[in-house]
């Protein structure tokens, strides 16, 4: 366990755990951007090149950007009069803190079993493309489609109401 | 101490009890979106960690699923976040305790 692994790990915890407890929404919204930033070079750390550039194009280059916009057009800025936490969050607390704990006591008991190979694989963006595009392209072919439709998708749902024809 | 799994084991499931604590305890929609893409990284966390410890790493078995995890993630997140615009147009509030009608 390196030094870069803590670190990583600090700046993405701090990051989640800002956007999920900060109240203003903007802010929010740049804290979850700072946990996918260190997502990214988590991945990074663990030799997946590729997962980690595409992690920063689609989360921090779409994904944040989406959320800020849903934040603008909604008008997320103003803070709540009654607060920003729900009247049950002491249960959301205590579900994800159970959460954690079976998560956390899983993995601790199986430490023995987990696999540990120490060689840095060498995958280059070659094997792939060619793994795209041979062994995995009814799975990418079916990621067009469902991309196409969710853009279309949420595009029509977004969408400024007409006058109901009726 | 731990092997170098264990630890992005453990943060990934941190990051996951995180996601859910903030999908279950704040009261705005986006916000609970947020808290689900949270939970989703830290899956894409767990798959590529397994990727680069696990045997056979060549098979890029685990690199793909978080790819593709990847993709459908932020198609997730755009049909949500249109819901999200659509629900406070129709009822001018994205507080999900205001949201209590069916009927529009």
């Amino acid at each position: 366990m390196s030094l870069t692994f803590y670190l990583l790990a600090a700046l993405t915890l701090a990051g989640g755990l800002a956007a999920v407890l900060l109240k203003h929404l903007v802010h929010c919204a740049l804290a979850v951007t700072v946990a996918f930033a260190g997502l990214a070079l988590l991945f990074l750390q663990l030799d997946a090149q590729f997962a980690g550039f595409a992690q920063i194009l689609v989360y921090i280059g779409a994904v944040a950007i989406l959320i800020v916009f849903a934040i603008l057009l909604t008008r997320g800025s103003d803070l709540p009069k009654d607060g920003v936490f729900s009247k049950t969050w002491y249960l959301g607390l205590v579900i994800a803190a159970g959460v954690f704990a079976v998560l956390g006591w899983a993995v601790l008991a199986s430490v023995r079993a987990i696999p540990q190979q120490d060689v840095v694989p060498t995958v280059t963006v070659h094997d792939i493309g060619i793994a795209l595009v041979g062994r995995y392209v009814l799975p990418l072919e079916i990621v067009a489609l469902l991309l196409t439709a969710a853009t279309i998708g949420a595009v029509i749902v977004a969408m400024h109401e007409k006058e109901r024809a009726k | 101490m731990t092997t170098p799994l264990a630890g992005y084991l453990l943060v990934a499931a941190l990051l996951f009890a995180i996601g859910l604590g903030g999908a279950l305890v704040r009261r705005n929609a986006i916000l609970v979106l947020i808290g689900i893409e949270l939970m989703l990284n830290a899956a894409n966390l767990n798959l590529i960690a397994f990727w680069r410890f696990g045997p056979h790493p060549e098979a890029l078995t685990g690199m793909m699923f978080a790819i593709f995890s990847i993709a459908v993630a932020a198609a997730e997140a755009a049909v949500g976040l249109g819901l999200v615009i659509a629900i406070y147009r129709h009822t001018n509030t994205a507080e999900l305790d205001k949201i209590d009608r069916m009927k529009g």
